[in-house]
């Protein structure tokens, strides 16, 4: 095991990685790729088994959203005026059958940044969500007790300007809701509504613009104790974050990334054995498999193959990764190997989300669209499966947040570039 | 004017500025370098005239950011406005050496790039234009604008390059063997790419994001003589019967034609602005003319004339003028200070 780096440490600017010539035409994958082998570390798990376990909803029966026949109403939540009928359409109304229907918008103070992942919820047991979107240097949040407020990228240093800000997302520890911001400058911690700072990390940001941009990016809760935050180094920082106060320390540094970490997720179900329960991603769609501790152990990487991976979940072992080609990849956390490629968006994946219940899995491109699909694991075959559930057309706005609201999937929330609007299905 | 501006614009200097690692300019900085930029040739234009070939620009380069189906497009954009610039100046053999060095510039910095680091600049250029709608007449007649000033995003055509038709669900074994193909439909209705656009000095850059909007020839309704056809296919103004983009074209023109004259020490007799290549086709277009197409609108009238005023006169009441925040930033000031030397 790697010794944790010093805090702080200053970072020279990553080597320029050329890409493959893109004069070049770029291969589609005509046979599934085989990954190169991941690093195991020999002896800490032996062989890697994965024993049979009974994971929820593994139904392969047919998709149980029946179509619904022009003009005939859906069932389920919405307004009885709701837009019912014309489900073929191909602008404004592009819905395919589901019970999913647009319900009320709520209205932000200041439109959507064209960020990944720019769409944090907070689904308390028993309460309305709150939601937060990041706006230039500003986070707008929704639907807390009390007024909507804003939170400002904290500046320092030699800066000139407020700092951008770059993700926002609720931290749900055993303990405590964090709410945890990251910028150009470093990461902001706030309590669950936002209305006190816990706890401040500057980036090492150099005096003069660099030729690479510096920033923090990716945000999670792990291993209930600790909220790891990436950074444009490819450094993963781990924060242990104590049961309440102030008194949050960096724990350890994970330095296996080489490119700007752009997403990171925990496991949110059950992993088998050996499969780890944290993952992180960066923009040349490395996965770096982690298991969590009070020093975590890597173990087992998936190389990138050219394409950004955006977004990223992790759901009983199953990663499914996002990508700027518009895919969807499910991969098996234990042996590193793809089990799944969907050609699921024609631009840029800017969000996934999963609710754990059910195992739906929520995808929102820079193509208008937002997909709903269903995760299953066959504890006898093994065989992991996704299906396609539903489709949603966001007319004339490139989705850059989409969020469960609930943890079986049956609401979601959506925001898009430019747009002052959550829209809430 | 073209000249001038242009050789102002790659100006050794200017241009070795322009490519140190800076943060996005403020839009106060951005507005200042833009004012000085116009006015570096005789031209002149007085505030309101400035603010609104200001907003048409920047509506124009965001739509052009926006609606890039790969974010290293934007490369691809650049190197179509480079073109349509070496197009402008293809005599000049001086001035279109400093454009060529800085197109050679642009392919060493940025070919390199990874497709992530280009999403961060285009998100980053995203956030410049955030939240500006300026309704711009000759988008809203050709649909990519929508009435509340957003601009449409087609579900259909081709897919960017590297990326399929979306539909298909391979699903893999444990071994890695593919057991199951599964396909799903969605309103979207995409095609695959025919190619890749060229990011070389010369070539095809296929992505039509970043070319002259005003070049476009649009169909005519009345039938023409076949002289006057060869030279309107020759020429390149836009000479459809359409009233919008006519009054756009008017209102530019009168933006530069009506100003004050000054009568350099040359004895030349002063700015005029011709939208033809030569003053012969200019002269040969007027008389071999339909009479039913004489629009006039190819001459520049400084004078006001009521009946065209009203038409402009509404269509620019519609525009809409986002209010620039003051930025205590000191972007930029570096940089005017270069241009104030040139």
């Amino acid at each position: 095991p790697h010794p944790p780096a010093p805090p702080h440490q200053h970072r020279p600017p990553l080597p320029r990685f050329a890409t493959s010539q893109f004069s070049q035409s770029r291969p589609v994958l005509p046979v599934p790729p085989r990954p190169s082998r991941p690093l195991w570390r020999p002896g800490l798990h032996g062989n890697v088994t994965q024993s049979p376990r009974a994971f929820a909803s593994s139904r392969r029966d047919a998709s149980p959203w029946r179509r619904r026949a022009p003009g005939e109403r859906g069932g389920g939540k919405g307004k009885p005026g709701g837009t019912g009928g014309d489900w073929g359409a191909l602008r404004g109304n592009g819905r395919r059958g589901g019970p999913y229907r647009r319900e009320r918008s709520l209205t932000l103070r200041s439109s959507s940044s064209a960020l990944y992942n720019n769409l944090a919820v907070l689904c308390p047991p028993a309460r309305p969500p709150a939601f937060g979107a990041v706006h230039g240097t500003t986070l707008s949040l929704l639907g807390n007790e009390g007024p909507p407020r804003q939170l400002q990228a904290r500046g320092g240093g030699s800066a000139l300007s407020t700092p951008l800000l770059t993700q926002a997302a609720w931290c749900e520890l055993p303990s405590r809701v964090l709410l945890v911001l990251t910028s150009q400058r470093g990461v902001q911690m706030y309590e669950s509504d936002g209305s006190t700072m816990v706890f401040w990390h500057a980036l090492d940001v150099p005096d003069h613009p660099a030729a690479h941009s510096v920033f923090a990016r990716g945000i999670a809760a792990a291993g209930g104790r600790f909220v790891c935050v990436g950074t444009s180094f490819g450094a993963v920082l781990v924060f242990d974050i104590p049961p309440k106060g102030t008194n949050v320390m960096l724990n350890e540094v994970l330095e296996q990334h080489r490119d700007p970490i752009t997403d990171i997720a925990a496991e949110q179900g059950q992993a088998p054995d050996g499969a780890g329960d944290l993952v992180t991603a960066d923009d040349s769609g490395t996965l770096c498999l982690w298991s969590t501790g009070e020093e975590f152990t890597l173990l087992g990487k998936i190389p990138g193959s050219g394409s950004t991976c955006s977004s990223v979940t992790l759901w009983n072992g199953i990663v499914a990764a996002g990508y700027g080609n518009g895919q969807i990849r499910l991969w098996e956390a234990g042996s590193g190997r793809i089990r799944a490629q969907v050609s699921a968006h024609a631009r840029w994946i800017y969000a996934l989300d999963l609710a754990p219940l059910t195992g739906k899995l929520l995808s929102g491109a820079e193509d208008s669209f937002v997909h709903v699909w269903k995760l299953s694991r066959n504890p006898d075959t093994d065989d992991i499966e996704i299906q396609h559930c539903h489709a949603e057309c966001v007319t004339d706005t490139q989705v850059c947040g989409a969020r469960f609201c609930d943890p079986a999937g049956d609401t979601f929330a959506v925001t898009g570039y430019d747009l002052s609007e959550i829209l809430c299905y | 004017v073209m000249n001038d501006i242009i050789t102002t614009m790659f100006n050794k200097k200017f241009m070795e500025e322009l490519f140190k690692p800076q943060d996005l300019y403020s839009k106060k900085a951005l507005r200042t370098v833009y004012d000085r930029l116009a006015h570096s040739s005789i031209m002149r234009l007085n505030q309101a005239s400035m603010d609104k070939l200001y907003d048409l620009m920047t509506m124009a380069f965001k739509y052009q950011v926006l609606l890039c189906p790969r974010p290293r497009d934007i490369l691809l954009v650049t190197f179509n406005h480079l073109d349509a610039i070496k197009d402008f100046i293809s005599n000049s053999p001086g001035i279109l050496n400093q454009v060529d060095e800085t197109f050679r510039r642009l392919i060493e910095t940025y070919n390199c790039l990874s497709d992530g680091e280009f999403q961060l600049i285009r998100q980053t250029l995203l956030i410049f234009f955030q939240d500006m709608h300026i309704r711009v007449s000759i988008f809203l007649k050709d649909k990519v604008q929508n009435s509340n000033g957003r601009f449409v995003l087609p579900i259909s055509g081709p897919v960017p390059w590297g990326t399929e038709v979306p539909g298909l669900i391979r699903i893999f074994n444990h071994k890695g063997v593919e057991v199951k193909r599964a396909e799903f439909t969605t309103a979207g209705n995409y095609v695959t790419p025919q190619r890749e656009g060229s990011f070389e000095l010369y070539g095809d850059r296929v992505l039509k994001l970043g070319t002259n909007m005003y070049s476009v020839t649009r169909p005519v309704e009345t039938h023409m003589s076949g002289s006057s056809k060869n030279l309107a296919s020759q020429a390149k103004e836009n000479i459809a019967p359409n009233p919008l983009a006519k009054e756009e074209l008017n209102f530019l023109a009168r933006l530069l034609g009506g100003l004050d004259v000054q009568k350099p020490a040359g004895g030349e007799t002063g700015f005029r602005l011709n939208l033809f290549t030569t003053d012969e086709e200019e002269e040969h277009a007027a008389q071999t003319r339909p009479e039913e197409l004489s629009y006039k609108v190819i001459n520049i009238e400084a004078t006001q004339e009521p009946g065209r005023r009203a038409e402009l006169s509404r269509i620019l009441g519609e525009l809409e003028v986002a209010e620039p925040r003051p930025d205590s930033a000191e972007k930029g000031e570096d940089l005017l200070a270069l241009m104030d030397g040139l």
